[in-house]
């Protein structure tokens, strides 16, 4: 799709800078009508009009959806008295994030800052379940004894709530800020380890029949077949686990208290600062959504056509 | 000409719920260096297991199969396969795909650069030089199988297996790549095991055509020389007399002798 435009985008580029290649061209192609070398080339593309319209179809239905949202928020607040409406909301925002790296100490610190320290704990958190559960599931992938042996403890120990393990990680810890990184690394570890032994199983018979024709060193299957066929399987896991980890580490912060987005949640709403609580959380939906675009974005760099 | 592949008394059992199942029994064939060998038969009888057999893919339960005088005991670069649905590895581009071959049979006397013609000089062989740097899903499906063939012949192995390479591709684009695998045979001299369900295609190319009977317990039937001159020419071909009687023997074996009872 992209090198299509682009070679239509440097025809037409090469029609401007040479014109004489092309009507050169159009001769031998025994066309008779010799297109002068200033004539505009007709229009390939839609019309305007139709561009215009296939953009109002794609534009109109998300800021409808939009606009309904906010007209029910603006609905709702009116007959509150403590819920504060949008504009009251968006009046906070602006106050808010004109300065959103100020520090008066660790309990009143800017909304950055703690976007910052609620996306450490999730990178700390979930770098190393990666590190832990990637290699993990190839050996589990690769040989049924580990699988057979594991299967059982994945089972059990997955579906626990991650915040059930926040406890033990105060316990062994005794800090609350690696508790909840702790809480983190358990919860994104399973997509990871579950999808990239799923992944080793996948791999085709044919590309390992390849391997075996060409009787490939130890170190090339992996590096040239396993790793990237695995590939896709493992970014889908990873895709699963910081989803998962953004959602946990509100929680996780808002009981173990420092700085980090769901600390500052729970702080506002001790504050009674309902329209912050609002804000918070537009702020953590769009940190998740642009965290799960941005990993849309690399598994579509290694996804190689329909094979 | 001496026998590069012996396979004698080869019989093949694959273990299924049911219990044993005897695809092939008491196979007997020897192919000489240089010589094209087509394998035919109707579906099921056993032709791609006794490729996979020749590659070493799989071991035979019964009978002895030697390569250039030695056991099989597995798959090696001196017996390259060309898959039927090219096996191309969709993450490497079609240079790296033939290169990955040359690495591994010539990296131990050759430099890089040594390495590197030859996998030109492959691509050219079947004129996809061009796409060298194109990834096997931005190809057309005979373009993928040239890159595919080029890679089998980059590896110079004593013995070229293919198993229904052609299988997959429409009637215009099997023909150009016949012509193409003609053009290649004639500049190498290769030995090649070809499995193929297509009659002109196995008089087209072979020097001799084993016609398999129907499984289970699948054998050789009859084996049929084609006394063509080659390089052969498809068009003149169509009126060469020796050509319609074998096909008219092959035709005759698959269709009366060899009929399928209600498939």
């Amino acid at each position: 799709m992209t090198t299509a435009t682009l070679s239509t985008a440097l025809d037409q580029g090469l029609e401007h800078v040479e014109p004489a290649a092309v009507t050169a061209d159009a001769v031998k192609s025994g066309t008779t009508s010799v297109r002068p070398p200033e004539a505009t080339p007709a229009p390939r593309g839609p019309s305007l009009a139709e561009r215009l319209g296939g953009f109002m179809r794609r534009v109109i239905p998300p800021f409808l959806g939009l606009a309904l949202v906010l007209g029910v928020w603006a609905l709702v607040a009116m007959k509150s008295a403590d819920f504060p409406g949008p504009a009251k909301t968006f009046d906070a925002a602006v106050v808010l994030f004109s300065d959103p790296f100020y520090s008066n100490g660790p309990n009143d610190q800017g909304i950055g800052w703690n976007i910052l320290a609620s996306l450490k704990r999730v990178a700390v958190g979930f770098g190393v379940a990666a590190l832990v559960g990637i290699p993990l599931g190839f050996i589990i992938g690769r040989f049924a004894f580990m699988n057979a042996m594991l299967e059982p403890i994945i089972s059990l120990l997955r579906p626990v709530s991650p915040l059930a393990w926040l406890p033990i990680g105060l316990m062994v810890f005794k800090a609350a800020d690696p508790a909840s990184t702790w809480t983190i690394f358990i919860c994104s570890i399973w997509p990871m380890i579950l999808n990239t032994a799923q992944g080793v199983q996948r791999v085709p018979q044919d590309y390992l029949n390849v391997a075996r024709v060409l009787n490939l060193s130890e170190f090339r299957i992996i590096t040239r077949i396993l790793f990237p066929s695995v590939l896709p399987y493992m970014l889908t896991g990873i895709r699963l686990s910081i989803g998962t980890a953004w959602l946990v580490i509100v929680a996780a912060e808002m009981l173990t208290g420092g700085v980090g987005i769901g600390f500052w949640v729970w702080d506002e709403w001790n504050n009674l600062k309902v329209e912050h609580i609002l804000i918070a959380i537009f702020v953590i939906g769009i940190v998740g959504l642009l965290l799960e675009y941005l990993l849309l974005l690399i598994a579509r760099r290694f996804s190689y056509g329909a094979n | 000409m001496n026998a590069i592949v012996k396979v004698e008394n080869v019989g093949m059992a694959f273990e299924t719920k049911k219990g044993s199942f005897v695809a092939l029994k008491d196979v007997n064939l020897q192919i000489s260096t240089g010589e094209v060998v087509s394998l035919i038969g109707h579906s099921g009888c056993g032709k791609s297991t006794l490729l996979n057999l020749i590659a070493g893919l799989t071991l035979p339960t019964s009978g002895l199969m030697l390569c250039n005088g030695r056991e099989i005991a597995g798959p090696g670069p001196e017996r390259a396969v060309v898959f039927q649905n090219h096996s191309l590895l969709p993450w490497l581009n079609c240079f790296e795909n033939v290169y990955l071959a040359v690495e591994r049979v010539f990296s131990a006397k050759e430099g890089k650069e040594a390495l590197r013609a030859r996998t030109h000089a492959a691509l050219e062989m079947v004129h996809m030089d061009h796409a060298a740097q194109k990834l096997p899903h931005e190809i057309s499906g005979g373009m993928k199988q040239r890159i595919g063939i080029a890679r089998a012949f980059a590896m110079e192995p004593k013995i070229l297996l293919m198993d229904e390479p052609f299988g997959a591709l429409d009637a215009l684009t099997r023909a150009a790549l016949q012509d193409e695998l003609i053009g290649v045979m004639a500049k190498t001299g290769a030995t090649v095991v070809m499995v193929t369900h297509d009659v002109d295609e196995a008089v087209l190319l072979s020097d001799r055509v084993v016609m398999m009977t129907n499984g289970p317990a699948a054998t050789i039937g009859e084996i049929l020389e084609v006394k063509l001159a080659k390089p052969r020419d498809r068009l003149q071909l169509a009126h060469d007399p020796h050509f319609a009687e074998c096909r008219a023997a092959i035709l005759e074996f698959l269709y009366q002798k060899q009929m399928k009872k209600a498939a």
